[in-house]
């Protein structure tokens, strides 16, 4: 066999393992899609969006305090955990790149970014909860922040990396200070990264349940109420889900498909912007 | 060749990138509103020369200067000098054209603002200036909001060559700035050099030996740290003293 002939077949095996790896994978999405697609459309009505959680067994109830309490504690974390990610970025990759608190601080950050979000649940249940005495809406938005937190820290840093080194030099060449060479020159340079690190954080606490277990807990009520527990999506889904009731478990269906939907938006609305950002 | 009004003078200068020894005694001066190149093979210290006369090195801990660095007699290198203040008068550009992320009316105004504090009126004055003088200003007069990300590579070169200017320097570097452009790109830039030269002194790096013969006055061959020869430019390319000078116009080596 000729050396041009051994490498077609290689290239044809290789291409072979890869198309079926991607077809694996791509079954099970898929299917998972469908599930949700097929269980979570029959539950979906207008009264979803209009009646609370109801009681198991009643014959109409909707998820809007569950809607709304994830609304709320996913916005407030993120105002929470998205400045404060974006200047340790800042720190990490402007200021502290060769010093050994910035390489201690990204060690953290990345034991931070891989840890389990039961583990940030239980923290924030011992350091917040039982301290207060109660569960409370607050201490599920300081959870999901301590989730957004290390992803933007992360991003911000990466982001601001690829941002060439002649740039920054560029502005030092005018005679400008550090402090404006990175927020007018490298951090808008990168804002479209930034940002789209900020929307996947959004999308990736979106759907936590264990984090807010231990604080946000659930409420069948409407309240919007920080210092009491608020009902959630996540937590709501995994105690209808699990239970023997058949309204409940629709309702479980239709919450994991808006969910999905809402990932999903946020992906795509991420791609686009980064996409628009890139063409200009 | 005995250069009377020198602005920029380097005495017993020595430089170092952490324990490498990167400019060994540099003794020379450049000569107010001429243009002076600095020519020789890869890693031979010229772009790291030209850093040099901005602090640029500054940015980077493990970098540092020994010796005198003389403009208009002052010496750079003391812990005196507020390098904003220095940059405003002593800018520079890049091989790679290096755009900000922002309006092409707003690059020039980037560098005004940060030392100068002019009403409306009299920024949109000077940004004309500074682009009607890098010879742009035709060609983006009726786009000034769009993005500098959207002009073409020389383009963006001239961009940032009026970037500088508008902050009205008294001395602008080059550091290889056609490098990265077209032949025709770069007869416009050469032009623009040879008109610039009127007003400001220029200092260019350049790998291409026709260019320093085309648009400079004096030029500098530097070899591994070394400034091997210094002289008129005419002189040092029809008849140089030494022999590697010799042997790198002609080609043999480099």
């Amino acid at each position: 066999m000729n050396l041009l002939a051994r490498r077609k077949l290689t290239n044809r095996v290789a291409l072979t393992l890869s198309l079926s790896a991607m077809a694996f994978g791509l079954f099970w999405l898929a299917w998972i899609l469908w599930t949700v697609l097929d269980l979570g459309l029959a539950g979906l009505s207008l009264t979803l969006f209009t009646e609370m959680t109801p009681p198991p067994g009643a014959e109409t109830g909707g998820l809007l305090n569950a809607i709304v309490g994830s609304l709320i504690m996913v916005v407030l974390a993120t105002l929470l955990g998205t400045p404060i990610g974006i200047l340790a970025g800042v720190y990490l990759a402007e200021y502290g790149r060769y010093h050994w608190l910035g390489s201690a601080t990204r060690f953290i950050n990345d034991l931070l970014l891989s840890a389990p979000s039961i583990v940030i649940g239980l923290f924030v249940y011992a350091v917040v909860v039982a301290q207060t005495g109660k569960f409370s809406a607050w201490s599920g938005v300081i959870a999901l922040a301590l989730i957004v937190l290390p992803v933007v820290v992360r991003t911000t840093e990466n982001m601001l990396q690829l941002i060439p080194n002649t740039l920054r030099e560029a502005a030092f060449a005018l005679g400008a200070p550090k402090s404006v060479v990175i927020s007018k020159v490298t951090l808008r340079a990168a804002r479209a990264g930034v940002l789209t690190g900020v929307l996947l954080a959004v999308a990736r606490i979106a759907g936590e349940t264990a984090p807010l277990l231990f604080t946000a807990l659930s409420n069948q009520f409407w309240t919007l109420n920080l210092n009491e527990p608020m009902a959630n999506l996540p937590v709501t889904i995994f105690k209808f889900a699990m239970s023997p009731f058949t309204n409940w478990q629709e309702l479980a269906w239709a919450g994991v498909f808006l969910i999905t939907m809402g990932v999903l938006i946020l992906n795509i609305v991420a791609r686009v912007f980064l996409r628009a950002e890139k063409l200009n | 060749m005995e250069i009377t009004d020198a602005q920029i003078e380097f005495k017993d200068f020595n430089f170092y990138y952490g324990k490498f020894h990167a400019l060994k005694n540099i003794n020379f001066k450049m000569a107010r509103h001429k243009c002076t190149a600095f020519i020789g093979p890869s890693g031979c210290g010229k772009s790291t020369l030209l850093r040099t006369i901005n602090r640029m090195y500054d940015l980077y801990p493990e970098q540092r200067a020994e010796g005198q660095l003389l403009f208009d007699g002052r010496n750079l290198l003391g812990s005196d000098i507020d390098v904003s203040v220095l940059r405003a008068k002593i800018g520079m550009v890049f091989q790679k054209p290096t755009p900000f992320p922002m309006s092409i009316y707003d690059n020039i105004a980037f560098g005004v603002k940060l030392h100068e504090k002019l009403s409306s009126k009299d920024m949109d004055d000077r940004v004309e200036w500074a682009l009607r003088k890098a010879a742009l200003w035709d060609e983006v007069k009726d786009k000034l909001n769009q993005s500098g990300m959207s002009l073409s590579g020389g383009q963006q070169q001239r961009l940032c060559i009026a970037r500088g200017i508008a902050v009205k320097p008294e001395v602008i570097l080059l550091d290889e700035p056609t490098s990265a452009l077209d032949p025709i790109s770069t007869a416009r830039i050469e032009e623009l050099i040879d008109e610039l030269k009127a007003e400001f002194t220029i200092v260019i790096v350049t790998h291409n030996m026709q260019q320093a013969a085309r648009i400079s006055d004096y030029t500098a061959y530097m070899y591994l740290g070394e400034m091997v020869e210094f002289g008129v430019t005419d002189e040092l390319f029809v008849k140089p003293k030494k022999k590697e000078t010799e042997d790198y116009i002609t080609g043999r080596f480099g």
